[in-house]
């Protein structure tokens, strides 16, 4: 809330969110999160929800859940309504700023009061002028300001705890105040329940940047938007930037296009990003700086970055292993620490992989109702594999439940992918185990080819196994190769493997073909 | 002296400068345009920062003494320069990163 204050007090007139006509300024925004507020505390609620997509409403609701000391929790809409009275039902009392359209998915809940979000914006654009409250909440950044579930591709979601201190902690190391000039402009695809979503208000508020929202992504409407509104920077899951590169490449007329020129930079990140699709979007946009972002929600978003200079002196080398940087999630951030374990908590030699720690201020590590993972000197052990190269660039590999132990060797499902999605004729890839009695686990990589297949399929799954034989150890060659139309991804773009497990059981024991 | 902890807000006694403590804990001689910063709302005002530290302050900048014991954020600039004792504080040189979100 400090920072939204502070942008008010610095740069009050200035569009904080929407178009530059008719946008609200940060004044504006400052003045209907305080009016918001009110309304929060008057309906007696422990928690201020959202199940709705971007809209000037989040910005306000956040901050005003916020000035009212309450938390903020963004929910997934897309979840089935059970799945989202489940986890109303949890942070109950609670009110509820809901879509229009879903207000039947959240009403008749105990402890749960269902707000309209037009009706909200409507009522506090009336409201304003009279009853902004005092400024007053909490300094000390103990309280809880935002509440995430996770995506739950494990069991149960855990309720990821953020509090003040820790995005404060963040904003501050990463971002400049009113960095930002003022024809910049932020265009925000992510969802509100994702951390890059609620990242992205808090540093874009505090730079000074214009918030430009899409409530759901569609490339041909991202492009769209980027143009219309003059927008400057972007951040998107990788699934994001595959269509809009084949988007961007659909629109090229005799070697001519017209790009994305008032795009200086875009941000990747929130899963593997096939290396394919980056060097393609770096040949496409050749004036935009390009930066992948790596974090977990429970770390408040970004711990390392992978800066523009490092992606384009990684396009231009002829050196593998410099090229192989592109692939990388870059260098921790100044204000963290970074740390590769081994299965005992011990830290190994560089260069050896192992389990990803991180440390800092922004890092919580705490989950609502469960004791802290944070261990007493602070580490954060984020369960991702991964590596750090000589040259400190930090390597991950993936979630080390995904590993694949074949034969009591670990074989790390993000090699396999990566050499797979580096063959022409492949658009997707994702490398699996399942049961083998000789074995423990087999490895199965499911393929989605690109364009038209030339090939014959089990001729072509021969040559994906050489290519990956070729590449890596014989023992992460796939004992088998599908070949699938798509893969299955939520919508943020991460992998569904325990759904492709449960797709491809048949491939397990007793099924070779 | 005034107790320091993160969170806690100051004010300037000579100019329009406001802080928050980022960092530090326990009585510190915190000063700003040479007289002692007062918690903010309880300010008397008035007074003008003395000569040598008229630097001015500059909104979102963090200012921290040679030891970085302390860390405040400038919340309001104004015309003095925040202190500790009669040492003044420097402003924080951040490398700037580029904009992930």
């Amino acid at each position: 809330m400090m920072l939204l204050e502070m942008a008010a007090a610095g740069f009050g007139d200035r569009i904080a969110v929407g178009s530059l006509d008719g946008g609200l300024t940060f004044q504006q925004l400052f003045d209907r999160a305080g009016a918001s507020a009110d309304r929060f505390r008057a309906a007696g609620a422990d928690a201020v929800a959202m199940a709705d997509v971007s809209s000037a409403a989040l910005p306000i609701s956040l901050f005003g859940a916020a000035w009212a000391d309450l938390p903020f929790v963004p929910l997934n809409y897309r979840l089935t309504d059970d799945e989202l009275a489940t986890l109303a039902g949890r942070i109950a009392p609670a009110i509820a700023v809901v879509d229009p359209s879903a207000i039947g998915r959240l009403s008749g809940l105990d402890g749960v009061s269902v707000v309209d979000r037009d009706a909200l914006l409507a009522d506090l654009a009336d409201l304003v002028d009279a009853t902004v409250p005092a400024p007053e909440w909490d300094m000390v950044g103990e309280g809880t300001a935002i509440l995430l579930f996770t995506s739950g591709t494990t069991g149960e979601p855990k309720a990821a705890v953020l509090r003040h201190r820790h995005l404060v902690s963040y904003v501050l190391g990463s971002v400049e105040f009113m960095g930002a000039g003022e024809e910049e402009a932020a265009l925000v695809s992510v969802p509100p329940y994702h951390v890059a979503g609620m990242a992205a208000i808090l540093s874009n508020v505090y730079a000074g940047r214009r918030i430009v929202q899409l409530p759901a992504f569609d490339a041909a409407a991202w492009v769209d938007l980027v143009r219309t509104e003059g927008v400057t920077s972007a951040m998107v899951v990788p699934t994001m930037l595959s269509r809009i590169v084949e988007h961007l490449e659909a629109e090229i007329v005799d070697g001519e296009t017209v790009g994305l020129p008032t795009l200086r930079s875009l941000s990747y990140g929130g899963g593997k990003m096939p290396r394919p699709t980056i060097e393609r979007a770096l040949e496409l946009l050749p004036d935009t700086a390009f930066v992948n972002a790596y974090g977990l929600t429970e770390t408040s978003s970004t711990v390392a970055l992978l800066g523009p200079e490092d992606h384009r002196e990684a396009l231009a080398s002829d050196d593998e292993s410099v090229r192989a940087r592109l692939g990388s999630a870059g260098r921790p951030l100044p204000t963290i620490e970074v740390s590769i374990r081994d299965e005992d908590g011990t830290e190994v030699p560089t260069g050896g992989p192992g389990e990803i720690w991180v440390r800092g201020e922004q890092v919580s590590g705490e989950y609502r109702g469960m004791a802290p993972r944070l261990t007493p000197d602070g580490w954060f052990p984020t369960h991702d594999g991964g590596w750090m190269d000589d040259a400190g660039f930090l390597h991950v590999s993936g979630r080390i439940d995904d590993v694949i132990v074949k034969g009591g060797q670990n074989v790390s499902p993000g090699e396999i992918e990566a050499v797979l999605v580096a063959h022409p004729g492949v658009s997707d890839a994702a490398a699996i185990g399942l049961p083998d009695t000789q074995w423990g686990e087999r490895i199965v990589a499911a393929v989605v080819r690109s364009g038209e297949p030339t090939a014959d399929a089990d001729q072509f799954a021969v040559e994906l196994q050489e290519a990956v034989r070729a590449e890596l150890r014989s023992n992460r060659t796939p004992d088998h190769v599908t070949f699938v139309d798509a893969l299955p991804y939520n919508d943020t773009g991460k992998l569904l493997r325990r759904v492709l497990r449960a797709d491809l059981a048949h491939l397990g024991d007793g099924s070779t073909p | 002296m005034p107790e320091l902890k993160p969170g806690s807000r100051f004010a300037s006694d000579v100019c329009t400068t406001e802080v928050i403590v980022v960092k530090g804990a326990g009585e510190a001689d915190l000063r700003c345009g040479g007289a002692p910063m007062a918690s903010a709302g309880t300010a008397s005002g008035g007074g003008t920062p003395s000569p040598d530290a008229a630097g001015g302050t500059l909104m979102g900048k963090r200012y921290v003494d040679a030891d970085e014991t302390i860390e405040v954020l400038c919340t309001k600039p104004g015309d003095g320069s925040l202190g500790l004792g009669d040492a003044l504080l420097e402003p924080k040189e951040a490398k700037p990163l580029p904009a992930s979100d």
